[in-house]
């Protein structure tokens, strides 16, 4: 079965929900939470606000659990962007996290994090790394330095092969101009004042290798063959939905990934997953236990505020976090969220 | 405990493979020490789990085993591995499964020496 009907747009939210419960695994995920000592999935105090500002991206990668491309329309419209930065601003979360599509395609892109940063908040940009190559954008490596924003770029291998197989023809060569131009301003130093994140992931049905091994044959690889320096690798396990998913099933691999993601469960990976302190919020404001629940459009449990506007951090605190099949994700081997691996292998 | 059916027109069933631990069930002291040790094999010493994956895909080829093959292919990507890597370590097995018929040509040559004139 084949979710998507064309390459570049995933099945809708309702039609995928129902292929990942369609599956038959061993176990569901909450029974799997239930061996823990957590027994179940609660959020702690919200640190992040990743907010998703739009579909638009350069790029059309072949995994990507948004299904972003050029020809997505969804756009944070100006009402959600300015609640947001009010949420952000006025209840004290530390973190501000930027995703997409390439958010820096949004209007508003410099204006969202000059207010952040001015706020003394930390800004992580999701950045594609190509977008920085485009002549309109070149200006932003030295833009987001200035405003010590983190670079979390993805770059899923160390050769073009690999990370233009996921990505797109090219991609890899861009990258690699694109890391430099953020070396010219100082990212990747060893001073640490501006940090550049390298997200390494999966080139196909397979989970990733442990963090810091595949950072040191980055560093060393990226060094050597291309003079290229980075702060951090993390790497983050693909997730079972949108393309990715669509991939999977046209390549007859989902049975045996799913499989292995839930015999790879790790109660351990649970306790850092990125959903129990992030709030994920939608192009339109609603709000989501994290960025996959969001593309799924699997709304917070027991009607929790539906919406920015109506953001409220301390009813949010301790909330019971909505859950799939597709949580195995974040929970097998070493764990994956946004922040990389969740445990020590 | 019910099996799954399995197609015995082939000698070999890709989904055997999951079903390793059932030779367990006869001959069980033998097989939890056999499992043991191939955990202890494999775990991080003094070569790395890369290493190791590597290692054991150059040699799957060699004994030629299927079910080994797909396992440490996997094994090896999940690791870090890329297929440029994973290509050299075949040709390794291959450059020792054929050097040591070539150089049993030593042995061709002794024998022939020893009948001819």
């Amino acid at each position: 079965m084949t979710l998507a009907t064309q390459h570049s747009h995933p099945a809708e939210p309702v039609q995928q929900m129902k292929r990942l419960e369609s599956l038959d695994l061993s176990t569901s995920f909450e029974a799997a939470i239930a061996t823990t000592p957590l027994g179940e999935l609660r959020s702690t105090e919200v640190q992040t606000l990743q907010i998703n500002v739009g579909k638009r991206c350069n790029q059309e990668c072949r995994h990507c659990h948004v299904g972003a491309g050029p020809d997505r329309r969804e756009v944070m419209p100006d009402e959600v962007v300015d609640a947001c930065l009010s949420v952000l601003c006025e209840r004290e979360i530390p973190n501000l996290d930027i995703t997409g599509g390439a958010p820096e395609l949004h209007p508003r892109f410099e204006e969202i994090i000059t207010t952040a940063a001015r706020a003394g908040r930390h800004v992580m940009d999701r950045c594609n790394l190509t977008i920085l190559t485009v002549p309109a954008y070149r200006h932003l490596p030295r833009f987001l330095g200035d405003n010590r924003v983190e670079v979390v770029c993805s770059l899923p291998y160390y050769n073009a092969r690999e990370t233009d197989a996921q990505r797109g023809d090219g991609v890899f060569q861009r990258s690699i101009e694109a890391l430099r131009m953020l070396n010219e301003v100082g990212y990747g130093r060893k001073d640490g004042k501006s940090i550049l994140t390298l997200v390494a992931n999966p080139v196909g049905a397979f989970l990733p290798a442990p963090q810091s091994c595949l950072e040191d044959d980055f560093r060393e690889e990226l060094r050597k063959r291309h003079g290229v320096e980075f702060s951090r690798l993390i790497t983050i396990a693909n997730m079972p939905i949108a393309r990715y998913l669509d991939w999977l099933d046209r390549s007859g691999n989902t049975d045996r990934y799913m499989a292995k993601l839930v015999s790879s469960f790790n109660g351990a990976a649970a306790l850092s997953v990125m959903c129990r302190n992030t709030i994920s919020v939608r192009w339109d404001g609603a709000l989501y236990d994290c960025d996959f629940n969001q593309m799924l459009d699997m709304k917070m449990l027991n009607g929790y505020p539906g919406d920015i506007f109506a953001f409220d951090g301390a009813l949010l605190h301790g909330r019971r976090i909505a859950v799939g099949p597709h949580c195995f994700g974040c929970t097998a081997g070493q764990g994956s969220s946004c922040g990389g691996a969740t445990a020590n292998q | 405990m019910s099996r799954p059916t399995r197609n015995h027109e082939y000698h070999y069933d890709a989904s055997d493979l999951d079903r390793f631990a059932e030779i367990g069930e006869a001959a069980p002291d033998l097989a939890r020490k056999f499992f043991d040790y191939y955990g202890a094999v494999f775990a991080e010493g003094a070569l790395s789990e890369r290493e190791k994956a590597l290692i054991g895909l150059a040699v799957a080829h060699s004994i030629q085993c299927p079910y080994c093959i797909d396992v440490y292919s996997t094994k090896c990507l999940e690791k870090g591995s890329n297929v440029e890597q994973m290509t050299e370590a075949v040709h390794v097995a291959t450059a020792i499964r054929g050097g040591a018929s070539l150089v049993h040509g030593v042995q061709m040559r002794g024998h022939v020496d020893r009948l001819s004139m």
